[in-house]
């Protein structure tokens, strides 16, 4: 029954969906608003819909309701309750009912929105957002039903089915298979969340850029309805990337927070075009320029969101036989084909409206940096896609399966990082429009030669030779100094003029410029995560080593003495493997570490949760790699000293602070910009 | 079921070798390898019985006296270049290490292009200005600006 309604709710969804669609391009083309009026409230429609369809699922998860094949494969009586609700998202089928679920949120939150002013934007934004959200839909209903039953045929053969075969009855589950455990812990329940949210509300500000195509109003007035949205989507994308590393630390057991894979990948390569995007846009608000090329970033970046759902959800990366032999495959690959070339077209016939207001004056203006932070974002870009793209390529043009692993994009993208380092010192002492070396030179000679003299001397004094690590540790020191010499500048500044004190100054210039001033937040948070970055990459120390009960096992300042291992059963299906190793740090204890190994019954699977000790300095983190059960002679134990990793998760918060002051709503008129510029070209004409 | 299957990897790691090779000599020549089966995992940290094994098999294989390249061609013969962590430069493999650089140029070049077709020489000078100042949109910052000047 409950499974009827959400099926039914999904049905309906999907109808509604094409129907708006279809009014809204009716609506909008033939400009009769009762029809625009009507698919925007289809729009608004399809949230509750979806939300009956949503928790239909979330009561059939929670209830053990395992006639249901969904429920049957992620749940199991066995599971605390919350991860029963958040098994939502743990399967496929589960997964696009909740990414539909966001996206009618999304979509549903834009409708509510004041159009007064931009009423032609509306149909075309409509028909963007309900055309992705019936595909999804229609994903659901035709290839992924989180609702199909397990019916048993007279024959004792079990299918799965929406509706009754005849003769079958219905099959009779006592438990369920239960949850893969890596997708049990707390950074696994909220990361996905979030990279969901950051996809559905990429599309968004794309639908705006549609709408402004369409109409043929093509100035920044899409850039600034959207500025917030693309700033909140980005924030949620950029937390499901940060959250996503900290679980594979947590949980994943190799030592390291991103592993290059092609799911990692895949969330990954929006959020390039999606900060490059965040870049560009500044440079068409203050200067006019570069309108075509952030309409293609933003398509680049709708298309990325699709095709990394593709990518995940398809079954490509295990196989391109498998992918051609599923139809969501094929499906997704047509969508995002089509949904690609209209925007194309659309961007193609609109060519001459987008030409620039104005020109680039100088190769050192801030825009034309900012021109060049795009470069290398693209160049960023290009090596993961076709890091991603080249196995599928191989496998179909050689049927010879290859791996492109972390040394390849390691090698690759290091120096585009370090070139973004540079970038992110120099640019924020670049003038809009007209800058010279001279200018620049002057602006920038104090924070390098105390740059130089912290990111060098220090790590030098301290005995670092590797030359990598002095460029990296130097290039993290001028970001440093260079925005906090920004933000000394205008406090000073405005202490002065304002006869402000000090803190207050600084607080009001934040809050009159938070974009400006959440962006050097962001910057300093990026550095935080760039020394994490440069610490574990290029100073990880590993060994691994089998010890007796009492031996020790050394590495760096650290020494490890095993003590003892216990072996149990738990109350939710669990063998637990735990080890007690004390923790010496130059001959000094310093604790105890519980590494552990949980060993799924009911998915046989096992998963190895480090023990770690967390410092500024370092993080230790011990694995146990294999144990002697019977007599507890022995273990085998793999051990990294991890210097600086904890700075990477403080830059990450730094980072979502940064977002957040910057996305913050204020009183400034989403018509400032342009006025400002008009302004601004006055005064520089007089 | 668990204990069987910890046991059995290492009741392996503690028998004795004419030629003992640590865990870290093993791991050295896993960390760039990987099984077909556990896709994206290196071999030196997969948990599978199966990867165990296969370092297992590594162990063996540097006590016989192989060196790292006799090894990796050991399994590249058997299973394929997938178990390298990056395809080997040959043939169509090329292409994964030529594209990207290569399109990363043309990039480069379009963009230095269109700089010198934005940056034409304007009929009149451009006017002098200071880090920061042209474009502020907040006459607060403009404000600023003036006075760090003077100051």
């Amino acid at each position: 029954m409950i499974a009827d309604l959400g099926f039914g709710a999904l049905v309906i969804t999907f109808v509604i969906s094409v129907y708006g669609a279809a009014a809204a391009i009716y609506g909008g083309i033939k400009a009769k608003p009762e029809w625009v009026e009507s698919a925007r409230l289809a729009m608004l429609l399809t949230f509750p819909l979806i939300s009956i369809a949503a928790l239909s699922l979330i009561y059939l998860l929670v209830n053990g309701h395992y006639e249901i094949e969904y429920v049957s494969s992620v749940t199991s009586n066995s599971m605390p309750y919350y991860l029963k609700v958040t098994a939502l998202w743990g399967g496929q089928a589960g997964s696009l009912v909740f990414w539909s679920w966001l996206m009618s949120a999304f979509a549903s939150a834009v409708t509510l929105r004041k159009w007064d002013r931009d009423r032609e934007f509306l149909p075309w934004v409509i028909v963007v957002s309900l055309i992705t959200l019936s595909f999804f839909v229609m994903l659901v209903l035709l290839f992924e039903n989180p609702f199909a039953r397990i019916w048993r045929m007279p024959s004792g053969q079990f299918i799965v089915a929406m509706l009754q075969p005849a003769g079958a009855t219905l099959a009779s589950m006592r438990d369920g298979q239960g949850l893969n455990p890596l997708l049990r812990h707390p950074g696994m329940i909220v990361h996905p969340p979030m990279l969901y949210l950051g996809f559905v509300a990429f599309v968004i500000p794309y639908a705006f850029a549609i709408a402004a195509l369409v109409t043929g109003r093509t100035d920044d007035r899409w850039i600034r309805i959207t500025r917030r949205w693309t700033l909140v989507a980005w924030l949620f994308l950029s937390l499901g990337l940060i959250m996503g590393g900290r679980w594979a630390y947590d949980v994943l057991g190799w030592g390291g927070y991103w592993g290059w894979d092609p799911v990692e990948i895949a969330a990954f390569m929006p959020w390039l075009t999606g900060t490059a995007f965040l870049h560009s846009v500044m440079i068409q608000e203050k200067r006019g320029l570069l309108k075509h090329w952030n309409m293609v970033l933003i398509i680049l970046t709708y298309s990325l969101v699709i095709f990394g759902t593709f990518l995940t959800r398809s079954g490509v990366l295990s196989s391109v036989h498998a992918f051609a032999q599923s139809a969501i495959g094929p499906m997704f690959f047509g969508f995002i084909g089509l949904t690609f070339s209209i925007s194309l077209y659309l961007l193609l016939q609109r060519w001459d409206s987008l030409k620039s207001e104005g020109e680039m004056t100088s190769l050192l203006s801030r825009e034309a940096l900012f021109l060049l932070n795009n470069l290398l974002f693209m160049g960023i870009l290009i090596v993961c896609f076709w890091g991603v793209i080249f196995p599928l390529v191989s496998e179909l043009v050689s049927n010879q399966k290859v791996t492109v692993g972390p040394p390849f994009y390691e090698r690759a993208t290091a120096p585009l990082f370090a070139g973004l380092l540079l970038l992110m010192g120099i640019a924020p002492l670049s003038a809009w429009r007209h800058s010279t070396a001279k200018t620049l030179g002057r602006a920038i000679w104090k924070p390098t030669i105390l740059a130089a003299l912290v990111g060098l001397g220090v790590p030098l004094a301290l005995g670092v030779r590797s030359w990598p690590s002095l460029v990296g540790f130097f290039l993290v020191a001028l970001v440093t100094f260079v925005t906090f010499y920004e933000f000394w500048r205008g406090m000073l500044a405005r202490h002065r003029t304002q006869k402000e004190s000090l803190p207050v100054a600084l607080l009001n210039m934040i809050a009159r410029n938070r974009r400006r001033y959440g962006g050097y937040i962001i910057h300093l948070g990026v550095v935080l995560m760039a020394m994490g970055i440069i610490g574990i990459e290029l100073f990880q120390q590993e060994t691994q080593g089998t010890i007796p009960a009492g031996g020790s096992i050394s590495l760096g300042n650290y020494t490890l003495t095993y003590k003892s291992l216990a072996s149990f059963d738990t109350a939710d299906g669990r063998n637990v493997a735990r080890a007690v190793v004390n923790v010496e740090k130059n001959g000094k204890p310093v604790g105890e570490l519980y590494p552990r190994r949980d060993f799924f019954f009911e998915s046989q699977q096992p998963m190895t949760i480090p023990g770690v000790r967390n410092t500024w300095e370092d993080d230790l983190y011990v694995i146990l790699v294999d144990w002697l059960p019977v007599s507890s002679q022995g273990a085998s134990f793999k051990v990294y000293v991890n210097p600086l990793v904890n700075w990477l998760w403080l830059g990450g918060f730094v980072f979502v602070l940064g977002t957040l002051v910057a996305a913050w709503p204020d009183k400034e008129s989403e018509l400032e910009p342009a006025r400002a510029r008009r302004r601004t070209a006055v005064t520089v004409e007089a | 079921m668990a204990l069987a299957w910890a046991s059995g990897v290492f009741a392996q790691d503690l028998s004795p070798t004419p030629f003992p090779i640590t865990d870290d000599q093993v791991n050295a020549v896993a960390k760039n390898m990987y099984c077909p089966v556990c896709e994206n995992t290196p071999l030196d940290v997969c948990p599978t019985q199966a990867c165990a094994e296969w370092r297992e098999l590594i162990r063996d294989k540097l006590a016989d006296g192989w060196d790292e390249k006799q090894i990796r061609t050991f399994f590249v013969e058997r299973f394929g270049d997938r178990v390298l962590a990056e395809p080997p430069a040959r043939g169509l493999n090329w292409l994964v290490y030529v594209i990207p650089p290569l399109v990363f140029l043309a990039g480069a070049y379009l963009l230095f292009r269109a700089f010198r077709s934005w940056t034409a020489p304007a009929s009149t000078p451009a006017p002098k200005t200071e880090p920061g100042e042209a474009g502020t949109s907040d006459p607060y910052l403009e404000r600023l600006e003036e006075e760090l000047r003077k100051f």
